[in-house]
């Protein structure tokens, strides 16, 4: 008779599985975070280029940028595997199914939330942010983005199979990440002014926990939902 | 052992009930659009049922639906594969989320539904019947007692359908059961084999 | 005690009999408050010492702002239920909650903004109730947005309540990272309904346009989901005999 599979061993399955499938196809992950960048370059020429000046505006051009583009990449999330009947088949292997989106939500970070992060201090200092704001600005957008990711899958989620649901995504998830940008913006704003920035961070590192306590049941049940 | 009862979904399917033994095949030869797939679906527990019950081994499935979900393999329209990945590949992801398994078993397995392509080929690069094998494959490899098969013989020539049935009678032999959605009725041994030409029989 | 009134509230030709039935107690007493309300607040109260007369949209806005929340929190809660207990009726009462909520929202929202001309000097200041009333905005539109999406009645429903839930839950949360945020840019903003101190010329008028807008709120939401009701059930067999054998109900 056949051995069943731990829980840790189908995660990173999924894990594997998703991240071979992005190296055979890296062009669509890198969209999201070259995204990234264009909006934040479209600031300054927006803008006044004096760095200065920029530097006032730098959390928030970071953040409004990584919030959209956080959004945009959520539809390759779920998307791929809605189509062709692989979320089904996580629905019925036996597994807990918010686990296993859990997982999908995980890979999902490491191929568009964690470039972001990384790419965003670069971006930083291209708006005038001093280098002593990177460490600062680097945990703000991990933990920012790991945060939006969970949001995002609930949103993801409810909009699955739901044909030219992109504004309709961003009408659900943009609201549920306000208290995402207030903390991180902030932050980040502390970090770029040289003043210690815990008391956002704490924060927002609150909302990552809260986040993944509960965002995969309510991404679970949208899912299953949306699957019917 | 089987003991299915199943009753009332929306508009498709009214007051529904029918049983499946052990070793036994159903196929629904329903005309399209009576409510095959949704009886399927409805049955996998992906279609919430309006009113009545699932009963799987005696127990209602809904109360322990990660043990029922364990003996149960649903292949449905969408044959779950990724493109992008071998059919070893996509076997070792898509069964390794049940159960523990090595490449030999997915050679064998890939190699006893006739796969004649190289294993380490991309599975988009397979035809339509070859990709059916894989799933196929991946059903055995399963290795659940209720099998849900949604037009299992779609896209397969004559030695295909011969061979999907040549697995399910392999499954019934071993005490297994199949609810089966088909438009041309599969060979399989007489003695466990029922048809039915529409829900009403069931009513 | 049983859970019979429990169903009986679920079955949905004995909630559009109930529903019927209270529409008229709601509307006229709703009607005759608001009016009275709008009476004594429009022209009997004094003008206040500050803000003279402009504070006289409070009648309207502090009613509506607050409807609008309670609008939000019953549409998840009966969402919640109907996903849960699988009750239909309370799905439809959602469903018909959401259209009222955004626009109590909206009215609260502009009722907010011409009160805030005269007072700030602008229209639109980023006071953290503002902000809040406006994404509470967004936030019934998602839902609206979500159940028009998807055909399926049933399908609409759950997804919509999965949507509720999460926006319940991240209602305070939302509120509290609006008014930490606040804190750090801007002064407390300067209008505050003067709770004890307020006249009872002010006050009276005031409770009854609250109790009068809020029973408005009700008259419309029994309205609605009787609508609503009737579209989900239009193939069963009493709607049909209410169509045709009329006269026992209305």
């Amino acid at each position: 008779m056949s051995r069943p599979a731990s829980s840790l061993r189908a995660a990173s399955l999924i894990l594997q599985r998703d991240l071979t499938l992005a190296f055979r196809r890296p062009g669509e992950w890198l969209q999201p975070v070259a995204f990234f960048l264009i909006v934040t370059m479209l600031f300054p020429l927006a803008l006044d280029p004096e760095l200065s000046r920029l530097r006032a505006l730098a959390p928030g051009a970071l953040w409004v940028a990584a919030l959209l583009s956080s959004v945009l990449a959520l539809e390759f999330l779920f998307r791929e595997d809605g189509r062709d009947g692989t979320l089904e088949q996580f629905a019925l292997s036996g597994q807990s199914f918010a686990w296993l989106l859990l997982a999908k939500t995980a890979s999902h970070w490491l191929l568009t939330g964690l470039p972001l992060a990384i790419a965003a201090p670069l971006a930083a200092v291209g708006l005038g942010a001093p280098a002593s704001a990177i460490p600062g600005i680097l945990v703000a957008l991990l933990l920012g983005s790991v945060s939006l990711s969970l949001l995002g899958a609930i949103g993801a989620g409810l909009t699955l199979g739901i044909r030219r649901g992109g504004a309709l995504l961003s009408l659900l998830v943009l609201p549920l990440a306000i208290p995402t940008l207030v903390f991180g913006a902030r932050a980040t704003a502390m970090a770029i002014q040289g003043e210690p920035a815990a008391a956002p961070l704490y924060l927002l590192a609150a909302l990552t926990v809260f986040g993944i306590t509960l965002a995969p049941l309510a991404a679970a049940a949208a899912v299953r939902i949306s699957l019917e | 052992m089987g003991l299915h009862l199943w009753r009332g979904e929306r508009h498709v399917l009214n007051g529904l009930s029918l049983r499946l033994g052990a070793g036994e095949a159903l196929q629904l030869l329903w005309p399209n659009g009576a409510g095959k797939t949704s009886l399927l679906r409805g049955v996998a527990g992906l279609l919430p049922i309006e009113s009545g019950t699932v009963r799987w081994k005696g127990a209602d499935t809904s109360t322990d639906y990660a043990a029922y979900c364990s003996d149960l393999a649903y292949l449905g329209h969408d044959l779950a594969l990724k493109g992008d990945l071998t059919a070893a590949e996509n076997l070792r992801y898509s069964v390794g989320l049940r159960r523990q398994i090595d490449a030999a078993a997915i050679s064998g397995a890939l190699q006893a539904v006739g796969l004649t392509a190289p294993h380490d080929e991309l599975v988009r690069r397979l035809s339509a019947g070859q990709q059916r094998r894989v799933a196929l494959a991946r059903l055995a490899l399963w290795d659940a007692q209720l099998w849900l098969l949604d037009e299992p013989a779609a896209n397969l020539d004559a030695a295909g359908q011969a061979q999907v049935a040549e697995a399910i009678a392999a499954h019934l032999s071993r005490g297994g059961s199949a609810l089966i959605s088909t438009h041309q009725g599969l060979p399989l041994p007489a003695a466990f084999n029922r048809l039915s030409h529409s829900p009403q029989e069931f009513a | 005690m049983s859970w019979a009134w429990f169903h009986r509230f679920g079955s949905p030709p004995y909630f559009y009999r109930l529903a019927t039935r209270w529409v008229p107690w709601l509307s006229w007493p709703a009607g005759v408050l608001i009016v009275g309300g709008l009476f004594g607040g429009l022209v009997i109260a004094p003008a206040d010492y500050q803000q003279s007369d402009a504070y006289r949209i409070l009648y309207v806005h502090a009613p509506t702002a607050w409807l609008s929340q309670m609008a939000y929190t019953l549409m998840a809660v009966a969402a919640a239920v109907g996903l849960v207990w699988r009750m239909k009726v309370a799905s439809a009462v959602a469903a018909a909650a959401a259209p009222i909520g955004a626009s109590f929202t909206a009215v609260s929202l502009v009722t907010g903004m011409l009160w805030g001309q005269p007072m700030w000097g602008t229209y639109w200041a980023w006071d953290p109730r503002l902000v809040f009333q406006l994404v509470l905005f967004f936030f019934f539109l998602g839902f609206i947005g979500l159940r028009s999406a998807i055909d399926d009645v049933s399908r609409a429903d759950r997804a919509g309540a999965v949507l509720a839930i999460v926006g319940i839950v991240n209602v305070p949360i939302v509120h509290y990272s609006v008014t930490w945020w606040n804190s750090l840019h801007q002064a407390p903003s300067v209008l505050r309904a003067q709770g004890p101190s307020m006249p009872a010329s002010m006050l009276v008028p005031l409770l009854m346009s609250f109790l009068g807008i809020t029973l408005y709120f009700y008259a419309v939401l029994f309205y609605r989901t009787r609508a609503e009701i009737l579209r989900r059930d239009r193939g069963a067999a009493w709607v049909r005999e209410l169509l045709t054998g009329k006269g026992k109900t209305a």
